[in-house]
C-alpha cells in the first residue's frame, strides 16, 4: 500500500465536501476486518477517511472525542455531587441555631437524660413532644442485622463457590452459576415481601419469636441478597488460582481437599476478602428488605429476636413526612452521610483487596 | 482444561467426602432458597395473573383491578433511564478501555469512582435525587422558566429516571468494558495499519463488535432499574394515581413501589394478598426475562468472538 492510495481515501468522507477534492477512493482500501471474508460480500464499513498525519482531524471527530473524555468523568462527578448534596442538607446540624434548639451532634451520639425517663438513655424518637435523636439504637440495629446476614451468607456463599469451582463438573457449573446469578436478579423489594409475608410466619412458628418481624428475619432475608454478591466474586477468585498451584500440590501427594484448604483457598484469600467486603457494603446499605422485614422499632438491645430499625430503613420510612430543612430532615441527611461514609470505606477496602489479588495472580 | 484426577492415588478419602458434602449441601441450600421463593410466588401469583390484571388500573382501594399504571410507569422509567445512562456509561467505558493510560491518576480516580458508585446504598441515591435533581435542578428550572411556580421542583418521572440512571451507570460501564476487551487486539492493529485514526477504529471497528456486550449491559441495567425502589421513594413514585403520567414532570406508579405499598400500607392485607402475589410475579417475570436475555446475548457474543479468533 502506498501513500497515494491512502491519500485518495479522503474522497470517501461523507458530509465533508471540502475534503473531497481528490479522485474517487479505491474501495479496496476498505477493510474487511469487521467481517470474515467468507461473509459473501465485503462491506465498506471502515474507510480511511483521512490520513492521520495530515494535520487536524475532522471537527466532528475531535468534538466526539472531547465528549467521550468529558462523559468519562460523569461517575466522578456523580460521586462528588452525591457527597456534596447530602452533606449540604446535613450541614445545618453543625452550625444552625434553629436546628441546635432541637438537636446537636452531641445529643445524637451521647447518652441523654430525657424528661419522663428514669435513667439516661439513647432514644430515637424524632416525632414526639420532645424529639429525641439518639443514633445508637439505629446504628446497633444496623450492625445487628448486617452481622446476622453475614453470618448466614459468608459460609453459604464461600462453600457454594468452593463447590462450584472445585468439585462441580462443567455441566453442573453451567446451570448452577446462572441460577445463583438469578438470585442476584431478584429485586430487593421482592425479598422484602417474601420475608414479610412468608418467612416471618415460618420463623415465628418454628422459633416462637415474640415479635413476628425482627432482626433474625430481616438478617436472613438480607443474606439472600448478599449471597450472590459474595458467591460471584469468590467463585471468580477461586477460578483465577493458577492451575499450576493445584497441579504442584497434587503432585506432592496432597489430597484434593488438602489442596483446596491449604493451597487454593489461601491463594484466593484476597479475592474472598473482597467478596465479603462487597457483600458487607451491600448488607449495610440495603434498604427495602430491612424496611419491610425488620419491624422498624428503634430498640437498643443485643437480642436478635427483637424488632430493629436500621439507618437506611429510618431514612426511607421517615423522610417522606418531615418538614423540608427542619431538624428531623437535617438529621436524616446526616444519617445518610454516615451510611455513605461507612459503605464508601468498606467498598474501598474491598477494592484494594481485589487489586491485591490481581497483582498476586499476575493479572494486573 | 481437565483437572488432574486423584482416582489413581490410594489414600484415605474421608476428608474429600466431607468437604464435598459440606460445600455441596451449601450450594443446594442456596439453590433451594431460590426455588422456594419462586415456587411460592408462582403458586399464589398465577391464579390471579389474567389479561385484565395487566391492562386495568387498581380499583377499590387497591383490593381489586389490575396494575397497568405500574407497568406503564416502570417502562417509562427504565426507557428514560436507559437514554440517560447508556451514552455516559459507554463513553466512560470507551475512555477507560481505549484512551486512558491505565496507570495515570485520572484513570485511577475514574475507576475508584465507578467502583464506589456501584456500592453507594440505593437509599442514598434517593436522597441525592431529592436534594440535587428535585430541589436544586428542578427548583432552578422553575425559577428560570416558570416564575417560581412548582412544575419541575417536585418529585417527577424525569428526576426518578435520572437518579436511577446514575445508580445503573456502573452496570453499563462494567458490561461495556468487558465487551471492549473481548474485541481482539488484532482488529485494532489491522485498522491502525490501514491508517485509520484511533477514533475511526473505535467508531467503526471496535464498537460494532462490542454492540452485543453493550446491549447486555443495557439489559442488566434495565433489570436493575425495574426492581429498585429506594431511589424513587422520594424522587417521583406515587402510591396511586388516577391517570397515567403524560409529561416528564408528572409522578408515576412503579411495580416495585406498588409491591412495597401493597405489602406494608394496605388496610386489608387478606384482600390485597392475591393482588400482591400477582404483582410480585409480574415483577419477577420481568426481571428474569431481562436477565435471561442478557445471559443469552452474552453467551452468543462469547461464542461468536471465540469462533472469530480461530
Amino acid at each position: 500500500m502506498n501513500g497515494d492510495e491512502i491519500e485518495d481515501g479522503r474522497s470517501a468522507i461523507r458530509g465533508w465536501p471540502h475534503l473531497t477534492q481528490t479522485a474517487v477512493a479505491p474501495r479496496a482500501v476498505s477493510v474487511a476486518a469487521t467481517r470474515p471474508a467468507s461473509d459473501g460480500h465485503i462491506a465498506p464499513r471502515f474507510r480511511r477517511d483521512r490520513p492521520a498525519w495530515s494535520g487536524r482531524r475532522p471537527l466532528v471527530e475531535r468534538l466526539t472525542e472531547r465528549c467521550i473524555h468529558l462523559l468519562a468523568f460523569s461517575s466522578v462527578a456523580a460521586i462528588i455531587l452525591i457527597f456534596i448534596f447530602i452533606a449540604k442538607e446535613a450541614w445545618p446540624l453543625l452550625g444552625s441555631p434553629a436546628i441546635h434548639r432541637e438537636v446537636t451532634l452531641a445529643k445524637m451520639w451521647f447518652i441523654q437524660q430525657w424528661p419522663g425517663y428514669d435513667a439516661p438513655e439513647h432514644v430515637w424518637q424524632p416525632v414526639s413532644e420532645i424529639p429525641k435523636y439518639g443514633v445508637w439504637p439505629l446504628l446497633v440495629g444496623t450492625i445487628k442485622v448486617t452481622l446476622i446476614a453475614m453470618l448466614v451468607a459468608v459460609p453459604l456463599a464461600v462453600s457454594a463457590a468452593v463447590f462450584v469451582s472445585q468439585y462441580a463438573g462443567r455441566r453442573t457449573r453451567e446451570w448452577v452459576k446462572p441460577a445463583i446469578e438469578f438470585l442476584a436478579g431478584i429485586p430487593s423489594v421482592v425479598l422484602g415481601f417474601f420475608a414479610l409475608m412468608v418467612m416471618a410466619s415460618w420463623f415465628q412458628e418454628v422459633f416462637g419469636f415474640d415479635s413476628r418481624l425482627n432482626a433474625i428475619v430481616a438478617g436472613v432475608a438480607l443474606s439472600f441478597a448478599v449471597i450472590p454478591v459474595i458467591f460471584t466474586v469468590c467463585e471468580e477468585a477461586l477460578g483465577a488460582v493458577p492451575q499450576s498451584y493445584v497441579e504442584a500440590s497434587l503432585a506432592l501427594g496432597a489430597a484434593r481437599w488438602q489442596t483446596i484448604t491449604k493451597v487454593v483457598l489461601p491463594a484466593a484469600a484476597p479475592g474472598i476478602a473482597a467478596g465479603v467486603a462487597l457483600g458487607l457494603g451491600r448488607a449495610f446499605g440495603e434498604t427495602m428488605i430491612v424496611l419491610m422485614a425488620s419491624g422498624n422499632a428503634a430498640i437498643l438491645s443485643a437480642n436478635p429476636a427483637e424488632s430493629v430499625r436500621t439507618l437506611s430503613a429510618t431514612i426511607a420510612a421517615e423522610l417522606a413526612e418531615v418538614v423540608f430543612g427542619g431538624p428531623h430532615y437535617t438529621v436524616l441527611f446526616a444519617l445518610a452521610v454516615l451510611l455513605f461514609a461507612i459503605t464508601f470505606g468498606i467498598n474501598l477496602a474491598g477494592d484494594r483487596a481485589i487489586t491485591r489479588m490481581k497483582r498476586r495472580m499476575g493479572v494486573a | 482444561m481437565k483437572r488432574p484426577s486423584l482416582h489413581a492415588l490410594r489414600r484415605p478419602r474421608t476428608g474429600d467426602a466431607v468437604l464435598w458434602l459440606c460445600t455441596g449441601l451449601a450450594t443446594l441450600l442456596v439453590l433451594a432458597i431460590l426455588a422456594i421463593i419462586l415456587v411460592d410466588v408462582a403458586k399464589h401469583g398465577i391464579p390471579r395473573l389474567t389479561l385484565g390484571f395487566l391492562t386495568k388500573a387498581p380499583a377499590e382501594g387497591m383490593t381489586a383491578g389490575g396494575i397497568f399504571p405500574a407497568i406503564f410507569g416502570t417502562v417509562a422509567l427504565v426507557v428514560l433511564m436507559t437514554i440517560a445512562a447508556l451514552p455516559a456509561g459507554v463513553a466512560t467505558a470507551i475512555y477507560l478501555h481505549e484512551y486512558a493510560n491505565p496507570t495515570a491518576l485520572a484513570t485511577r480516580i475514574v475507576r475508584i469512582a465507578v467502583n464506589n458508585l456501584a456500592g453507594v446504598p440505593s437509599i442514598v441515591f434517593g436522597l441525592f435525587g431529592l436534594g440535587f435533581f428535585v430541589q436544586f435542578a428542578g427548583g432552578t428550572i422553575d425559577k428560570l422558566f416558570y416564575g417560581g411556580e412548582k412544575v419541575y421542583g417536585q418529585p417527577a418521572l424525569v428526576w426518578a429516571a435520572l437518579t436511577m440512571a446514575i445508580l445503573t451507570l456502573p452496570v453499563v460501564i462494567v458490561a461495556t468494558e468487558e465487551a471492549l476487551s473481548a474485541v481482539s487486539q488484532d482488529v485494532r492493529l489491522a485498522s491502525a495499519a490501514l491508517g485509520a485514526t484511533k477514533f475511526q477504529t473505535i467508531a467503526r471497528v471496535v464498537l460494532p463488535q462490542a454492540v452485543p456486550g453493550i446491549l447486555t449491559g443495557a439489559i442488566l441495567a434495565i433489570s436493575r432499574g425495574a426492581g429498585e425502589v429506594a431511589p424513587i421513594l422520594f424522587t417521583g413514585a406515587a402510591y396511586f394515581l388516577p391517570t397515567l403520567p403524560h409529561s416528564l414532570h408528572d409522578q408515576f406508579m412503579q411495580l416495585g413501589y406498588h409491591v412495597y405499598v401493597l405489602a406494608t400500607q394496605s388496610p386489608d392485607v387478606d384482600a390485597t394478598r392475591p393482588l400482591l402475589y400477582a404483582t410480585v410475579l409480574v415483577l419477577l417475570l420481568l426481571t428474569f426475562a431481562l436477565n435471561a436475555s442478557a445471559i443469552v446475548v452474552r453467551s452468543r457474543m462469547r461464542r461468536r468472538l471465540s469462533s472469530n479468533r480461530t
